[in-house]
């Protein structure tokens, strides 16, 4: 392949990028940015949860099997879950997980959990073309995608 | 096998503007399950609306996808829709093509790109949706108010109001709590009985309200709207109904060495009393630990002088079990134990008392008739030091102390040393603060009264040692903003000691599954938007036992709970969320861990007969989710090790066909 | 060399099935080789006499077996090292049995020899004599090789967590101290690498899964019902398809799942045909664990809420936490 290919590749390579919403908060700051016209890439694909403590960690590693490239989970602030205490359960399975998706060797550029509250629409605009920006500089998925593949 | 319409909304130009809603239209009637696929202007509009309904019945459509605003917008609307035209409004799904799409991305291509996208995973999410339908169950209507304080009382007074009955379960033998001990209220400074004890008597005249005074709350069983509760009534050896409060007994009992609980010991009562003049119910309580009659048989004095024949000392506890409908729980405060604050000499010296002691010394129904006396010989201190916060504003390293602002205390303090120099001008009076805290309607103004109009030493510092020594109490303390240390000679300190919720507290949580924080003070539903419900459905929270409360604000709570209750009995139904957890019973492994996790105690185990797949019967014990109290937030399906646990409408296989979608 | 020896077992067992104390004992016989024992049921002395052993290869942890045996008539006997106790208390924790169901003898436990290690040093053997600190392997093509009992301890032993009993009805013999152990050294090698070491060290490790099962099937925390590897439902089901998804993610699944319930037992490593240290997965998990939400051990007490189901207002945030638990940078 000639630098010139590479280039165009590099240029024409958008990340795929899963965001978990809380229907109470990050949902709403999601829909708030559109009221207000914020900008940010359309790689960011959103599915709406009850709570951020609905998504299971499986759902995470599903997303970058299938060819996700980052994936996101937005709650609730601290001590401001709709359901009182979901979020601070969120905060420790992903911290956990996220920990061993590092051990593994998976960059840890690519998962990340961010509290963004229904009137943070603005948080919820920077936050997601931050994390789009960060995983673009990682490039393509390939290490959960291929974690246990035979050659 | 799904039959699926797709609609795709124009929204003006705010979505085809940026989206090519043919080019989604098109490529989404090409899904799996998708017969039929169109886009028009204005989907929410009657006549898209009609489109929706038409095409239910043309195709006989099982689900229905809305491309869309967001579904905070108009899911509502597309539910109902469907629910018209005769589908479960629980087949719709919307997919968010305007806030999370044609708003936010200027790209006509990716736009289009990434709406089809959302709208594949809102195909793929309907291919698996399910019928749903809301449980709905019956209300009990009656309320439960454990504690008979100003809180519990207010809160009964106003659901009696509305016409449902009330019981208040208090566990001393009269209603009233900590206000019917105090003096005089701040900002106004009327007696507290003058205002409380109509209230009490209104509770006792009330035929709505029942009393289950000297009782405690033993079992809650049961959800909102249907709580099985079992009240101990402890015995008090005299017939409630028979006695009639003369006090004769009270008078003749020979032991007279009990110490006064309603005086904070300060004074001695007799073995049977009754607290106060104004007790509700006025109805005597043989004290079980000092009666000679039940310690050793011998005596029956009270027996004897009784004409009602009210006494019986073969009385034994009783249990009464009642179904309410809502409960507020009201189990209020205390000021925290002196023990482990030796510094301030309280343990040494009858002269080092609490604020509560203070009011009970300056109260005309207490040991003193209202003259202020030293407890030690009975003379009239002239020097009197207040120490605010102690105990509170703690470091949270302190094992002393809490680490909270009791509230109460700056206002309570400024009362006390105003009153004193308003009765006694010769007395001198220092108040040692670490910041005077004083929000509240005319609660600066009262404050700055007694700093400018009575005279009152203020001073900001902290006082690090009091000293009996001979009649006097050596008090070292630091005034901050002199920047010196100060050696008074006081007559009498007055310690206002931190408040914390009430011991009975915390087992009546587990009992109601309810919420607490690490100060044992009840946790409301949302901090800010849901402040007098507690996160179980069903059980309220009126007065300090959710954090340190004044008076009024605890009987504003206490209305704004009775209200909450108010509005909860008067459904004959409850139609709950349908979108609750349910849990696998053949896969459940009876491991708790769900139970753990669910914020509603919605969820319990029962031991359940199974018939296994080799034609064996096995006793399983299973985890079974309450409808009526599941809120849906689906910590139990994460939580769960076996995935036996899943939630209606964001089942784990729906989500992963949307993130399939997406992923594609 | 085990501190106690077949005979005493065997006299306890008697015993306690005598007096009418249990129905059933639970414990190894022979298999093929003499390193090969295998877990067995016993109603009688004379079938004991016969069959049963004990010695140096009895490592398999018997607590995950009271979960179908329990729900037979009658109590059962089960001999438990210290290190399968703290598995007993956390089946009980998520209530897997009737307590009453069983009488538990603990027994001291001096480590148990791995295998693998001992067929490196010989081939073909026939018999191993353990003499305390030194093991002498007998073996048909290399004759009699003596080597050092420590060698040939497992990973798990020679970073054995605890000597102390934390469940039993009976102890034979002196209880042992909680071990202030190393056994976070390998994973604090790993966290140490790059993750390009790091993701190669596991690429090279779990590609050579042949999803046997084997580490889930003798897993005690793996005790559900249905697991979801089996449950069409789940979405990580699809046993043996090539490029499915579970295929890939099995393990770290796995691992997620038994977080926070884990005792840190090393059954999966020690079953594993493969030889993948799949200890070493759980044993990040709980080092995390340690780490960001204060010590915690599994099965360390009957009851005990696991730091999963468990919060605290000032948790660490998910990105703190992995920098915190991140030793490269």
């Amino acid at each position: 392949m000639s630098m010139k290919n590479i280039e165009n590749n590099n240029e024409t390579y958008r990340p795929l990028i899963v965001a978990f919403c809380c229907n109470w908060c990050s949902y709403a700051g999601a829909d708030l940015a559109g009221n207000n016209r914020l900008a940010y890439p359309a790689d960011v694909k959103i599915i709406r949860v009850p709570c951020s403590c609905r998504v299971n960690p499986t759902f995470i590693l599903r997303a970058f099997q299938r060819g996700a490239d980052g994936v996101i989970i937005c709650g609730c602030h601290p001590g401001d879950c709709h359901y009182t205490s979901g979020n601070y359960y969120t905060r420790r399975r992903m911290s956990l997980m996220f920990s061993m998706l590092d051990y593994l060797g998976i960059e840890r550029e690519r998962t990340r959990v961010e509290w963004v509250s229904a009137a943070e629409g603005a948080k919820f605009a920077a936050t997601m073309n931050d994390f789009c920006e960060t995983v673009a500089k990682l490039g393509k998925n390939k290490r959960l995608e291929d974690l246990r593949c035979k050659q | 096998m799904q039959r699926i319409g797709v609609f795709v909304c124009h929204c003006g130009t705010n979505i085809a503007g940026t989206v090519d809603v043919a080019a989604v239209s098109e490529s989404l009637g090409k899904e799996q399950g998708v017969v039929f696929s169109t886009h028009y202007q204005y989907m929410c509009s009657q006549a898209g609306q009609d489109i929706i309904k038409n095409a239910i019945a043309e195709y006989k459509l099982t689900g229905i996808v809305v491309c869309s605003c967001s579904p905070r917008m108009h899911e509502t609307t597309f539910r109902k829709t469907a629910a018209a035209a005769g589908i479960n409004p629980y087949m719709v799904e919307i997919a968010n093509i305007r806030e999370q799409c044609s708003w936010v991305h200027k790209d006509t291509i990716s736009g289009t790109e990434k709406a089809i996208i959302l709208g594949k995973a809102a195909v793929a999410k309907v291919n698996l949706n399910a019928p749903l339908t809301p449980g709905e169950t019956p209300v009990t209507k009656r309320a439960l108010v454990i504690g008979g304080g100003i809180a519990g009382i207010q809160t009964a007074l106003d659901i009696a109001d509305a016409g449902f009955p009330v019981d208040i379960v208090e566990k001393k033998p009269t209603i009233g709590g900590k206000m019917a001990q105090l003096d005089k209220t701040f900002p106004t400074l009327d007696c507290a009985a003058c205002i409380l004890t109509p209230k009490m008597v209104d509770v006792a005249q009330n035929d709505k309200i029942r009393i289950f005074s000297y009782s405690e709350v033993t079992s809650v069983k049961g959800f909102v709207g249907n709580f099985d509760v079992t009240i101990k009534r402890k015995a008090r050896y005299v017939k409630e109904d028979v006695c009639t409060g003369c006090g004769a007994c009270t008078e003749k009992c020979p032991q007279k060495k009990v110490p006064n609980e309603f005086n904070l010991g300060m004074d001695n009562r007799r073995a049977i009393y009754i607290p106060f003049a104004q007790a509700v119910p006025k109805v005597a309580t043989i004290d079980p630990d000092y009666c000679m009659m039940l310690k050793t048989g011998k005596c029956g004095v009270c027996s004897k002088v009784c004409t009602a024949g009210a006494i019986d000392y073969k009385a034994k506890d009783e249990y009464v079990e009642e179904k309410y409908g809502a409960i507020v729980v009201a189990t209020g405060f205390n000021p925290i134990s002196m023990d482990k604050f030796d510094e301030f000499a309280y343990s040494q010296s009858k002269d080092v008392i609490t604020s509560l002691e203070f009011e009970r010394l300056t109260n005309a129904a207490g040991p003193t008739q209202g003259k202020l006396l030293r407890p030690s010989d009975g003379e009239h201190p002239h020097t009197i030091v207040f120490v605010q916060c102690v105990g509170s504003r703690c470091d949270s390293c302190s094992e002393k102390g809490k680490e909270y602002c009791s509230k109460i205390c700056c206002m309570y303090t400024a009362k006390h040393a105003m009153l004193t120099r308003d009765k006694y001008p010769d007395t001198d009076v220092y108040v040692f603060y670490i910041d005077v805290r004083t929000p509240g309607k005319n609660f600066d103004e009262f404050y700055r009264r007694a700093v400018e109009e009575y005279g009152v030493h203020y001073i900001k510092g902290m006082v690090g040692k009091v000293s009996p020594e001979g009649k006097k109490l050596m008090v070292q303390a630091s005034d901050l903003i002199a920047g010196k240390q100060l050696h008074i000679e006081a007559d009498l300190v007055v310690l206002a000691a931190a408040i914390e919720p009430d011991k009975s507290a915390r087992p009546l949580a587990t009992m109601l599954t309810a919420s607490m924080d690490t100060n044992d003070f009840f946790t409301e539903a949302h901090p800010k938007l849901r402040p007098v419900e507690s996160p179980t459905a069903g059980v309220f929270l009126s007065g300090a036992c959710q954090g340190p409360k004044d008076i009024p604000e605890t009987v504003s709570q206490a209305g704004a709970a009775a209200a909450k209750v108010i509005g909860l009995l008067c459904k004959d139904k409850l139609t709950g969320n349908p979108c609750v957890a349910h849990s696998d019973e053949m896969m459940c492994n009876g491991c708790s861990t769900c139970e753990k996790v669910c914020p509603y105690g919605a969820i319990t185990y029962v031991d359940k007969e199974f018939r296994m797949p080799d034609r064996t019967t096995r006793v399983r014990r299973v985890a079974q989710v309450n409808e009526a109290v599941c809120q849906g937030c689906g910590c139990c399906t994460v939580a769960c090790p076996s995935g036996a646990m899943d939630l209606k409408g964001f089942a784990g296989k729906q989500i992963m066909a949307e993130v399939d979608a997406i992923c594609r | 060399m085990q501190a106690v020896t077949r005979e005493i077992l065997i006299n306890k067992a008697a015993e306690l099935l005598g007096n009418g104390t249990v129905d059933r004992v639970f414990g190894w016989k022979k298999g093929e080789f003499s390193y090969d024992v295998t877990p067995a049921l016993f109603t009688t002395r004379e079938a004991m006499d016969a069959d049963f052993v004990f010695g140096d290869f009895c490592g398999a942890n018997f607590s995950k077996y009271l979960v179908a045996e329990t729900r037979k008539e009658g109590k059962v006997l089960v001999f438990l090292k210290p290190c399968d106790t703290y598995s007993f208390n956390q089946l009980l924790t998520e209530h897997r049995f009737d307590r009453e169901k069983v009488y538990v003898v603990g027994i001291p436990c001096s480590g148990m020899l791995d295998t693998v290690k001992i067929k490196a040093v010989a081939e073909g053997i026939a018999s191993v004599e353990d003499n305390g600190d030194r093991v002498t392997v007998h073996s048909l093509f290399d004759g009699d090789v003596t080597v050092s009992r420590n060698d040939m301890l497992p990973d798990r032993c020679k970073n054995c967590k605890s000597k102390k009993h934390v469940a039993y009805d009976e102890l034979i013999g002196e209880d042992g101290e909680v071990i202030d152990s190393g056994r976070f050294d390998e994973v604090e090698k790993l966290e140490k690498m790059t993750p390009d070491e790091r993701f190669a060290f596991w690429q090279n490790e779990l590609s050579r899964c042949i999803r046997c099962n084997a580490c889930r099937d003798v897993c005690p925390a793996c005790t559900c019902e249905k697991c979801v590897f089996d449950n069409p439902d789940s979405g990580v089901e699809n046993k043996a398809a090539a490029n499915s998804f579970e295929e890939k993610m099995f393990h770290i699944i796995r691992a997620f799942h038994v977080a926070g319930r884990c005792t840190d037992c090393g059954e999966c490593s020690r079953v594993c045909p493969q030889h993948i240290p799949l200890h070493l997965l759980n044993r990040k998990f709980i080092k995390d664990i340690n780490e960001f939400y204060g010590d915690y051990q599994a099965g360390a007490e009957v009851g005990s809420r696991a730091p999963l189901v468990n919060y605290t207002a000032d948790d660490p945030e998910p990105a703190e936490a992995v920098e915190r638990s991140h030793h490269d940078a």
